[in-house]
């Protein structure tokens, strides 16, 4: 429940994934999901996944502690 | 505070000074007049519009009051519902749905309160831009200079209160919708509180950051419009339990005792010298000497894209299987690559916006109001890819949103106010409150205007 920003001991930096393997993530991934990537897009949707996947591995290497989600459901 | 702003024109139509018939008529002239050229409105509503105005009139003829805005011309965002129009929210995909039965609630409050629709407003599709570069329906101008974009995704919105087509607009701000295009076409625009007004009837795109919200030519109409809308509605989940709290009674309290800082680190970097001195000339205005650093913000908006690309992906994943080539191709590929982000990124940044939210509140206990750019630099050409700014050459929409992202985030309410640029563009500036403070921000901004440093930019 805490939000408390000192973590025990901060995640390590994760390296960017390499184009070649978010291409591949995209291609195993999307028709698992029910999705065909149009191959005009294919390039597109490559290149905006990496840069969510940067995103999130920005994310990765900062710690938040036992932090909860922001969003709190009340039943 | 110009005759031509809402209040100014509703307080003519009440005096019986002009009907709401001769003003919803000649709005139309001047729609008819000028649109074609800046493709701001994707309906126009003549009919009904006359009718609705000629309702004003049988009510004042008959001593009935017809509401604070008797008479006023507005325009909707296409993605608000309207009764009897179909909610394109940017879309060809959209266009295929059935009428709206009703209005959203937004624009039922509005018109509850005497304003005239006069029609649907471009935007980006589905809200997921900064430009309103939009393939299906065309780019809408800058009214300040044609060749430049009017900002987004509430593009539509602005660029019609800025070149005098309605003065009163609704719009929607998931990472800085309206306040993007408030600044680049040099109008006031409100994100409130994240949960103050309802968005039942509006279409959504990242419902953890959706807000919707008034663009006009002055405060005063800005804190009318925002005081009709508020109030709790059960038909949206997010909308606060609140009663209403009024703001236009509270404009002319002034700055008083309110504690104004301006927001250094990333909120003073990778912008323009102009951006930062617009900043400078509201501080100086103000006597704000203070400098607060937020922390993290990179990270905010790392978060917040990758929760905006999920849930935007979320909520049309039918149609992105199914038909993704109906898409705009400048929407597609973001919203595709939304959909294949793993939740567990998701929920990490949803744990991210919990940390950072309890860093700002620890700030907002120190300060009343944040002063930040609202963007890095005035309108980039329609078409514009990159631009240099200090120096990088970076891309030119996702950097429109630098400021803007950060705040929206955490649903933070924040007036932007238009300031003179270095040149004939426009800018904004960001007034930034703690949760539910908007009256601090309308006390502000009202400042702000009275002093002449902020004004809205109506181009003739």
């Amino acid at each position: 429940m805490s939000v408390t920003p000192e973590p025990s001991s901060p995640p390590s930096p994760q390296p960017s994934p390499q184009p070649s393997d978010v291409a591949r993530y995209v291609d195993e991934t999307a028709p698992l999901l029910g999705l065909r990537i149009p191959p005009e897009c294919r390039e597109g949707v490559t290149r905006n996944l990496a840069g969510l996947l940067a995103a999130g591995a920005v994310l990765g290497e900062f710690p938040v502690g036992d932090t909860e989600p922001a969003p709190v459901f009340e039943p | 505070m110009t005759p031509a702003d809402a209040l100014g024109i509703a307080a003519e139509i009440r005096a019986r000074r002009v009907t709401a018939r001769e003003v919803t008529a000649r709005a139309l002239d001047r729609i008819r007049a000028r649109d074609p050229s800046l493709n701001c409105f994707t309906a126009v509503l003549a009919e009904s519009a006359l009718r609705d105005a000629e309702s004003v009139d049988a009510s004042l003829a008959a001593d009935r009051e017809p509401g604070p805005f008797a008479g006023v011309p507005f325009a909707v965002k296409n993605l608000f519902d309207v009764a009897g129009l179909t909610t394109l929210a940017g879309s060809k995909i959209n266009a295929g749905h059935p009428q709206a039965t009703r209005d959203a609630t937004a624009v039922a409050r509005l018109r509850g309160a005497g304003a005239v629709l006069l029609g649907a407003l471009n935007m980006d599709e589905y809200a997921f831009g900064f430009t309103t570069e939009n393939s299906h329906y065309g780019p809408t101008s800058n009214p300040h200079d044609p060749a430049r974009v009017s900002g987004g995704s509430s593009g539509g919105p602005g660029a019609a209160v800025a070149a005098g087509l309605v003065p009163l607009a609704l719009g929607s701000d998931t990472n800085g919708s309206i306040r993007v295009p408030a600044a680049l076409c040099g109008v006031f625009g409100l994100k409130a509180t994240y949960g103050r007004l309802s968005r039942a009837g509006a279409a959504l795109f990242g419902i953890s950051f959706d807000h919707v919200g008034p663009l006009t030519t002055s405060v005063r109409d800005l804190a009318a419009a925002y005081d009709v809308m508020q109030g709790p509605d059960a038909a949206d989940p997010v909308c606060a339990d609140r009663p209403t709290e009024a703001c236009l009674p509270r404009i002319e309290e002034g700055s008083g005792d309110l504690r104004v800082a301006v927001a250094d680190g990333h909120f003073a970097s990778r912008g323009e010298p102009e951006v930062f001195a617009a900043v400078e000339r509201v501080a100086k205005a103000l006597g704000a000497v203070r400098r607060v650093t937020i922390p993290e913000n990179d990270r905010a908006r790392a978060a917040a894209t990758i929760i905006t690309a999920s849930e935007g992906a979320s909520l049309h994943l039918d149609d992105l299987k199914s038909r993704p080539l109906d898409f705009d191709p400048m929407t597609r590929d973001r919203f595709l690559a939304g959909a294949l982000v793993p939740a567990a990124l998701y929920v990490r940044a949803q744990r991210f916006r919990a940390w950072y939210r309890e860093r700002v509140r620890e700030i907002f206990r120190e300060v009343d109001v944040l002063l930040a750019p609202t963007t890095p630099f005035p309108a980039p050409r329609i078409g514009q890819d990159t631009i240099t700014v200090a120096g990088d050459q970076v891309p030119a929409r996702p950097m429109l949103g630098l400021y803007t992202q950060p705040l929206s985030f955490i649903g933070l309410p924040v007036i932007s106010v238009p300031v003179a640029g270095a040149g004939p563009l426009p800018l904004g500036v960001q007034l930034v409150a703690a949760p539910w403070n908007e009256a601090a921000l309308f006390r502000i901004a009202a400042v702000l205007e009275r002093a002449g440093v902020a004004a809205a930019h109506i181009a003739g």
